[in-house]
């Protein structure tokens, strides 16, 4: 059952795993869901999806699965009047009645498919003419036909009804929760999340945890008089140095390059953290500034720096072929290499084995020549939440190294 | 159907939108944790005090702290205490359930009854801490080596967890909870739940301040917007203050209880001082 609404998710982007699957399955067949739609919207969303950044995701699937189950406005809303009074509320219901209700409910489990609903119902919604309550087949109030509000039927379908805030397929429809997608913003606090991860715990600092094992050595040593022994409580030990492009064509990509360069210098969560901008590819120096005036030789990162910095380098890679392969071939007039942009890359490889390339424009534009030069060097991940995690994890992980030497 | 007989329909100082309530009462019958997320204010804890109150089970709170750890929650084995005992002859101290001291969850487990278990803040601890809780949380026991000894609930509790996105939570934790992400609420909800609150207050008022609210919400590029809390912060002083609805209109009086960023306050003043006070741009 729904088992296409699974794969639907999957294919937008909600990872749904088996496990929630089944539990959502299991409530499913609980009868958690009140044969409502809204009920399935709702309850199915806080069974499948756990962030609220895959709710437009999810609406979207939604809106492509039962989407179907909008009907013709002027004939629903006929029907939205009829259902809106019922002419009695359903007495309570006896214990017999009750088990045998739940027999029946078992019973159409079996006996009837949403999707097969869906097509009756709107089957229905063609052929019914009047208002209807009571009954056991048309669309009405109060009776047992899968179809209408206040009645009893398991797996069918509520049209209107209780007071929702608004129904499920409208929601679906108005995908409120767009801008929390993640695969489109990378806010700040959203970066910060990202970058926790990026850590190795060291035991350095103060001395605040208790070592059992001292305390009871050092008291038995000392016949019985106790001897409180601390430990240095583990703290992060990631140091990280972060090299900016400021290049022409950087420019679309600002905005998304200083949130990541907030997030990083306002987390206090790195044991040190440093940052230098380049143009377009780096050479004999890296700069202090945006506007690249204070220059700083690329050879002093390597004395100054151990090799267990972590490097991400943030850039679109994309440059002339000379930039990258060509003595003299910077961009810059006034200044002239003598050794290839690709060499001190290369170099920057060799004694930062942990770095990685960060770049912002869109996958499917890496297809640039200097661009796939540059990843063979850096792994190259795209600047978005899911490329930074990926990025963050090839960081504290063990280093691949270049594959390629030019 | 037998779980509605007693099921959560919110209670008489908290408004809980209808998926909500519905989302409480299949975790509670299914007996998994529920995650709640949303914006500051939007009544995340609150929720819990209130499941506790309309079912009328004890409430037990555990506040997460950036130094909380997993065993924190379940127990503690004070081993200095006995450490110390061990020099004076007035204790047995071959008896270690004395220094075993259970925490939240402990407590929410070996409870005789039905209980709630707020944890507060997950996000607040380590990233590794939900991870920890999974398997206790699973199947709601833990074992304690120092006795050798399981504790079971023995009703499974109802767990509510709140969490501010401050970090994101592992997978593994989520997949065995249901997560509910707490919109902010609408001006006709907002209505209500100020009602809630402050019953006495003129509607009037309300609707002035709430009108305005929203209008300062919307303003870009503010460091923090005012949440619920702070509006029924503001409301109250309006009220105390004895302002008259129409003086809302035109300016905003109190700002200090919506705006608690100095950067924020600048900035609005500006804004509005340049659009004039209804919020419109002057011609």
């Amino acid at each position: 059952m729904f088992t296409d609404f699974y794969y639907i998710l999957r294919k937008k982007g909600v990872p749904v795993t088996v496990t929630e699957w089944l539990s959502f399955i299991e409530a499913l067949y609980k009868g958690f869901f009140q044969s409502s739609l809204n009920h399935l919207y709702y309850i199915g969303r806080a069974f499948l999806v756990k962030s609220e950044a895959y709710y437009d995701m999810f609406d979207e699937a939604f809106n492509e699965y039962f989407g179907g189950i909008k009907t013709d406005p002027s004939e629903l809303e006929k029907v939205l009047n009829w259902l809106e009074n019922p002419l009695h509320r359903l007495p309570k219901l006896t214990p017999e009645e009750a088990q045998e209700f739940h027999r029946r409910l078992e019973e159409l489990k079996k006996e009837y498919n949403i999707e097969e609903l869906m097509k009756k119902f709107r089957e229905r919604l063609m052929e019914q003419k009047e208002r209807h309550d009571g009954g056991s087949k048309w669309i009405g109030t109060g009776g047992t036909s899968p179809f209408g509000a206040y009645g009893y039927h398991p797996g069918g379908i509520r049209v209107g009804g209780e007071s929702w805030m608004q129904s499920a397929s409208k929601v679906a429809g108005e995908r409120r929760f767009r801008n929390y997608r993640n695969d489109i913003i990378l806010d700040v606090r959203q970066t910060k999340m990202a970058l926790k991860k990026l850590r190795e715990l060291k035991r350095e600092g103060l001395e605040e945890e208790l070592d059992l094992d001292g305390t009871i050595d050092k008291t038995a040593k000392q016949g019985g008089e106790i001897d409180l022994v601390f430990n240095k409580s583990r703290e992060n030990s990631v140091r990280l140095i972060l090299l900016m492009d400021t290049g022409g064509s950087m420019l679309p990509y600002t905005e998304l390059c200083e949130r990541l360069f907030s997030a990083a210098s306002q987390m206090e969560h790195f044991k040190e953290f440093r940052y230098y901008f380049f143009h377009n590819c780096i050479y004999q120096d890296v700069f202090e500034d945006m506007a690249n005036y204070k220059r700083v030789p690329t050879e002093k990162l390597f004395s100054n720096f151990h090799k267990g910095y972590k490097v991400v380098i943030v850039g679109d890679a994309r440059m002339a072929y000379s930039e990258l392969f060509d003595v003299n071939g910077c961009i810059d007039y006034f200044y002239s290499n003598d050794k290839p942009g690709l060499e001190w890359l290369l170099k920057i490889k060799e004694h930062f084995p942990h770095s990685v390339w960060l770049n912002p424009t869109h996958r499917s534009f890496w297809g640039h020549y200097t661009v796939d030069t540059i990843s063979k060097i850096f792994p190259m991940f795209e600047l978005t939440l899911d490329g930074l995690k990926d990025a963050v994890k090839a960081l504290v992980s063990k280093p691949k190294m270049p594959s390629f030497h030019n | 159907m037998d779980y509605n007989v007693n099921s959560y329909k919110g209670s008489d100082d908290y408004i809980a939108s209808k998926p909500l309530m519905e989302i409480v009462n299949v975790a509670v019958a299914l007996g998994k944790p529920l995650v709640i997320k949303g914006e500051p204010g939007t009544g995340k804890t609150l929720l819990a005090h209130s499941i506790a109150k309309a079912l009328g089970k004890k409430l037990i709170i555990w506040n997460i702290k950036s130094t909380t750890k997993a065993k924190d929650g379940l127990y503690v084995y004070d081993t200095v205490q006995r450490l110390n005992d061990a020099r004076f002859k007035d204790k047995d101290i071959s008896d270690i359930r004395q220094y075993i001291k259970l925490g939240k969850l402990g407590q929410a487990f070996a409870s005789p009854e039905q209980v709630v278990l707020l944890i507060d803040e997950i996000d607040k601890a380590d990233i590794e801490f939900p991870n920890d809780l999974l398997n206790e949380l699973d199947e709601m026991s833990f074992h304690i080596p120092e006795l050798d000894e399981e504790i079971r609930a023995k009703h499974r509790p109802i767990v509510i967890i709140t969490s501010n996105s401050e970090k994101e939570l592992p997978d593994a934790f989520l997949r065995r909870c249901i997560f509910h992400y707490i919109e902010f609420p609408d001006e006709e909800m907002m209505e209500r739940i100020v009602k809630v609150h402050y019953p006495d207050i003129e509607t009037k008022l309300i609707r002035e301040a709430i009108k305005k609210f929203y209008w300062i919400r919307e303003v870009d590029g503010l460091r923090k917007k005012p949440s619920t809390s702070e509006l029924l912060d503001w409301i109250k002083a309006l009220a105390l203050g004895g302002i008259n609805p129409e003086k809302i209109t035109t300016e905003i009086p109190f700002l200090g209880t919506l705006l608690k960023n100095e950067l924020d306050t600048g900035r609005f003043v500006r804004l509005s001082s340049a659009q004039g006070g209804f919020g419109f741009r002057r011609r």
